[in-house]
């Protein structure tokens, strides 16, 4: 059954939008939250499990002592109030993938509570997001549905489960009701992801790779007639899998539910469930007893009393964060305002700053990136981190430039090499033989031969007319296919008919 | 030579050490004892000869080369089904666990594995320890040696059987509620619930997290003692355990032995006692009060009013937080899987059907009790609370300390009653623990020391309670009753105990 | 027959993930009606002035550091459990689960 929607700008128009986002990030601690098997990507299925995460009769928790300060920092960054004091709290719920059949979270007693962070949109507009609150809390494992006819056990329907993730360290980030975005939701909802993002990785609690759901996102959207009215009822809808997808999903709840408001109905209070490649969201399964968690305070883990002293240690320490980070990397790169924007915008500020560690100026820097891997990116529907190719690599091939080996539209080329998988910059230049011809006498050949092909030609150089010298060189070119500086062509020629 | 099976603890580990006899000699005595009574008994859910004879062997071996070993090496021992061992099948006395065989050992089991304790097996208890009686095992009742037709208390009965029955010297338990020290009440041996946190709870199948604590039964106050030095310490795997040293308990049990408790002030709890207490219990509680105040101690009464809702307020704490602890057993991971033969078998029907066949009907119980009193509405009226009342019962218990050095009170309002007695009516059954509740509530440590005969010619229990990390107070005030009473009785309680007939 | 209480302990065994049989509803009932009731008396002296206590001895702060200890043997584990594939714990189809 498809939805009826009403056109974005028309529900924009007539109704206020109000959204929420809960952000859960995988803390890049060695070990779990609350015991000490290790998380690593790719781990053989439960090989990274000890009694705890396992949730082993007789097991008990004992807290990441890196993963509490982790939750510190990105408190902090978040301009949060640290709690003086904050226990953390069973969430009891039945489910394969949650060992204990509980959670072990943190309820009304969050580490970091009430903070901001300011978000930055494409056009440099800033929009302020308040925080309601952070807590820690552990992931669950991983179920891999078997169905059907698809099934080992033919026609049998069931699921294989990895606790390998179970037990890792959560930090769950709530924002308080955003209000005021108007019809830019979209835009700021992810700009707020993005930033959030960025923060987690120059905090370095976090890879925050959204694509290996270190990053996860719901989104919560609600409308009413008027930012003065009360708030309306929201959904929540998860499966938002990278950022795009959550600006999509917002924009399109939007109209879904300005469609049904418009109609005379109500909103239903539900979990709806984000197709990426369709372009909607689907009504999850509504929880029939409302899930009631039964929440109570651990009772296997004693209370968090952050020393003060402690706390500001951490906040002296806190590394820059993007925002100020970007305005010093503009300066540093002599970047103009808008140049720098668009760069923010396409996610390329550490892309290009690891470009420019590697050996490449900044603006060639963003030529690559801006340039030919935005619009390639573009074509393959993914974001630019997502590319083939490392910025070490654009750093060699900027370098192979800069040394003359090739010009600017081999290095294209050999840039076609390595997102094929075809190996390094140096490598695609020795497999397909692309490098910038440099000894002399390959050319001379080349363009003695074009020179025979057109006699004319030599007396009207020589007579001061150079025009046809871009003729030459463009024979000499196709002669050795494109592996020629034209530069030095052209300097050859002119020797070569003024001799 | 004598029967080995007889010596407590102390005289056997004597013995191993001098040389006069050897672990594999011991630990077989033991087994072989075992196989001559548990069939009656029924102590004992799993015996694990081979590994118990490894073990032995290996201390003698040792021994033999002048190796250096703990006092208790080559002592056999006996573990409460509640403790994890691997390798060894772990019931929790539950058939939702039947055939599990961890692949780890409780912190505490890890200690006695290197202390060279050889394992005799694991012992009977009330499923996932919900219990006064054993009644409630998954795998049939255990018998009190005195009368096997009646209870031998519980959860723990069959730790306190096995030793009553001198099939162990030694064994651990569990205690939540009185799970210790009440079946050392009715059997006449002796229990100690050490103060919370000290000894690690890490590989405890957990009841309610807040109140468990492993501990020692034991024949003698001394081996008790032993055993509590022996498993007690800091684990960086329990995140409720203390750091302090473990006190020099066996030297206070000396001291008590030697009769010195002059100066103690001993406080009787008016509130444990009166009605519902038998007068024999009663009687035998006076007489031990007697003879310490004998002694040149110092007998005042204080007043615990809160411990009036001791009782309410753990039968709303333990079953929200064993109803939590007990989500885990649900046929995904381990021991029994049923699937419901109408209908879909989806994750949720088989978790559902699983548990359902699984749990007994007083599992079944705490966990609706539990899971009603934490839901959505309740929480405040019930579990909130239920942990303001525990807060009134640690003030009345610092209010009590300030005038005594160590409270008293009888261990169990009664002797052991009758197999199937109290079967029908658990409240009448809860009643079992009312002296021995308020302790675990408060994290105080308890002992059990038996205090005679009651008119029944059944055991009784004297329970001494000290503050907050005093276990060492407990040692020498019931060393000292212990010796005042066999002294009076010329021979330990159990001398008196019938024989059991053994099976050929 | 459907009281109060029979309705609640059906509500809250469902929460509970246990299937109870129709005797053992009945039976429950009349038992969880009595518990409750003799246990909230509690309410008498829980007064808002005295604070709850969750955990007998107050400890806070205890951190473990971020060191691996050894993890369990996987095919000790999958040996007991009930069903295994490909290393993985095989369990029942889940419902509303996402594809």
């Amino acid at each position: 059954m498809s939805d009826f929607l009403v056109d974005y700008d028309d529900a924009v128009a007539r109704y206020d939008t109000v959204f929420g986002i809960e952000v859960h990030v995988e803390l890049g601690t060695r070990t779990k939250m609350f015991d000490g098997a290790e998380q690593f990507f790719g781990a053989d299925p439960n090989t990274q499990v000890t009694p705890v995460s396992l949730g082993l009769p007789g097991a008990l928790p004992a807290v990441n002592g890196t993963a509490v300060e982790y939750a510190v920092r990105i408190g902090l960054a978040l301009n949060c109030t640290i709690a003086e004091s904050c226990r953390f709290a069973r969430k009891n719920y039945f489910y394969p993938d949650v060992p204990k059949n509980f959670q072990t979270s943190q309820y009304d007693e969050p580490i970091a509570h009430d903070g901001w962070v300011d978000v930055e949109l494409e056009d440099g507009t800033v929009f302020r997001v308040e925080i309601e609150r952070a807590h820690m809390e552990e992931d669950a494992g991983k179920n891999t549905h078997v169905g059907g006819a698809t099934g080992r056990i033919h026609g049998a329907i069931y699921s294989l489960v990895d606790y390998n993730r179970a037990g890792v360290p959560l930090v769950e980030i709530v924002t308080k009701p955003v209000t005021g975005a108007g019809e830019r939701a979209p835009e700021v909802a992810r700009a707020y992801v993005q930033t959030l993002r960025d923060m987690f990785r120059a905090l370095g609690v976090s890879e925050a790779r959204m694509e290996r759901g270190n990053v996860r996102a719901d989104v919560n959207v609600s409308l009413r007639p008027s930012s003065d009215s009360p708030l309306g009822t929201r959904t929540e809808t998860k499966n938002v899998n990278s950022f795009r997808s959550i600006e999509r999903a917002v924009r399109y709840e939007v109209s879904r539910q300005a469609a049904v408001l418009d109609d005379g109905g109500a909103i239903v209070q539900e979990t709806r469930h984000w197709h990426e490649d369709t372009g909607h969201t689907t009504s999850g399964r509504i929880k029939s007893d409302a899930e009631d968690y039964r929440y109570f305070p651990e009772p296997d883990l004693v209370p968090i009393v952050p020393d003060p002293a402690w706390v500001e240690e951490i906040r002296a320490n806190l590394p820059e964060l993007p925002a100020a980070r970007r305005k010093r990397r503009q300066a540093e790169w002599g970047y103009a305002d808008a140049e720098m924007r668009d760069v923010v915008n396409a996610g390329a500020v550490d892309l290009i700053e690891a470009t420019v560690q590697a050996g490449a100026s900044p603006a060639a820097a963003r030529k690559w990136w801006m340039g030919e891997l935005a619009r390639t990116a573009k074509e393959q529907g993914v974001d630019l981190e997502s590319l083939n190719v490392t910025p070490q690599q654009i750093g060699s091939l900027q370098h192979l430039v800069d040394e003359g080996r090739l010009t600017d539209k081999l290095a294209r080329q050999v840039l076609e090499g390595v997102l094929a998988g075809e190996g390094d910059p140096e490598a695609v230049v020795a497999k397909r033989g692309l490098e910038v011809v440099s000894d002399d006498g390959p050319l001379l050949a080349a363009i003695d031969e074009a020179l025979a092909a057109q006699p004319d030609v030599v007396a009207k150089i020589q007579g001061g007319n150079l025009g046809p010298v871009g003729a030459i060189i463009g024979a000499v070119m196709k002669a050795t296919r494109g592996q020629a500086d034209a530069a030095r062509v052209r300097e050859l020629v002119l020797e070569r008919v003024n001799a | 030579m004598s029967d080995l099976t007889r010596l407590s603890a102390a005289d056997l580990a004597q013995k191993l050490t001098n040389g006069e006899v050897s672990s594999v000699e011991a630990t077989q005595a033991h087994l072989d004892r075992i196989a001559a009574v548990d069939g009656p008994v029924h102590a004992f859910l799993h015996v694990s000869s081979d590994e118990a004879l490894a073990t032995a062997k290996g201390v003698d071996e040792a021994r033999s080369k002048g190796e250096e070993l703990h006092p208790l090496a080559g002592v056999p021992i006996a573990v409460k089904d509640v403790v994890v061992t691997r390798g060894l099948p772990t019931t929790a006395g539950s058939r939702i666990l039947e055939g599990w065989i961890p692949p780890y050992d409780a912190t505490l089991v890890t200690k006695i594995k290197a202390a060279r304790l050889p394992i005799l097996g694991k012992t009977n208890m009330d499923e996932f320890a919900m219990g006064s009686s054993t009644e409630h095992s998954g795998y049939g009742n255990t018998h009190n040696p005195w009368d096997l037709d009646r209870i031998p208390g519980g959860s723990g009965g069959g730790s306190a059987a096995a030793v009553a029955a001198y099939e162990a010297p030694l064994a651990i338990g569990t205690d939540t509620g009185g799970s210790i020290r009440q079946p050392a009440a009715v059997t006449g041996t002796v229990g100690v619930k050490p103060t919370y946190g000290s000894v690690s709870r890490y590989g405890l199948i957990a009841l309610a997290s807040s109140l468990d604590q492993a501990g020692p039964v034991t024949r003698t106050v001394l081996d008790a003692a032993l055993l509590h030095e022996l498993i007690a310490g800091h684990d960086p795997h329990d995140s409720t355990s203390l750091t302090d040293p473990v006190g020099a308990f066996a030297d206070e049990a000396r001291r008590g032995l030697a009769g010195d408790v002059k100066g103690v002030r001993i406080g009787v709890v008016k509130e444990l006692s009166g009605e519902g207490y038998q007068p024999g219990v009663l009687a035998r509680f006076e007489e031990s009060l007697d003879l310490l105040r004998e002694a040149g101690a110092e007998i005042v009464e204080v007043s615990c009013p809160h411990f009036d809702y001791a009782l309410a307020a753990y039968y709303l704490i333990l079953p929200a937080e064993a109803s939590s602890n007990l989500a885990k057993f649900d046929g995904m991971r381990y021991g029994l899987r049923v699937e419901p033969t109408d209908g879909p078998a989806t994750a949720e029907r088989v978790m559902a059907a699983t548990r359902g066949q699984g749990f007994g009907d007083e599992v079944k119980r705490r966990i609706i009790l539990g899971t009603y009193a934490l839901s959505a509405g309740y929480y405040d009226a019930y579990y909130g609370s239920a942990q303001k009342v525990r807060t009134l019962i640690q003030r009345d218990f610092a209010a009590a300390f300030e005038k005594a050095d160590v409270l008293v009170s009888p261990t169990a309002p009664t002797t052991a009653f009758k197999l199937g007695e109290k079967l029908d009516d658990p409240l009448a059954m809860y009643l079992n623990d009312v002296a021995t509740i308020p302790v675990n509530l408060a994290g105080v440590p308890g002992m059990s020391v038996p205090s005679g005969l009651s008119d029944d010619g059944l055991p009784a229990g004297f329970q001494v309670i000290a503050p907050a990390r005093e276990d060492a107070r407990l040692y020498r005030v019931g060393a000292a009753v212990e010796a005042f009473l066999e002294a009076r009785w010329g021979a330990p309680i159990l001398t008196k105990a019938p024989e059991l007939e053994v099976s050929k | 027959m459907s009281t109060p209480w029979r309705d609640e302990v059906a509500r809250v065994a469902g929460l509970a993930r246990i299937d109870l049989k129709p005797d053992e509803l009945d039976r429950l009932a009349g038992e969880l009606e009595v518990i409750v009731q003799s246990v909230a008396r509690v309410s008498e002296v829980a007064t808002p002035d005295v604070p709850a206590t969750s955990h007998p001895l107050p400890l806070s702060n205890v951190f473990r550091a971020d060191v691996p200890e050894t993890p369990l043997v996987r095919d000790e584990v999958l040996a007991q459990a009930p069903a295994a594939e490909d290393g993985k714990f095989l369990v029942p189809q889940i419902l509303g689960e996402d594809a």
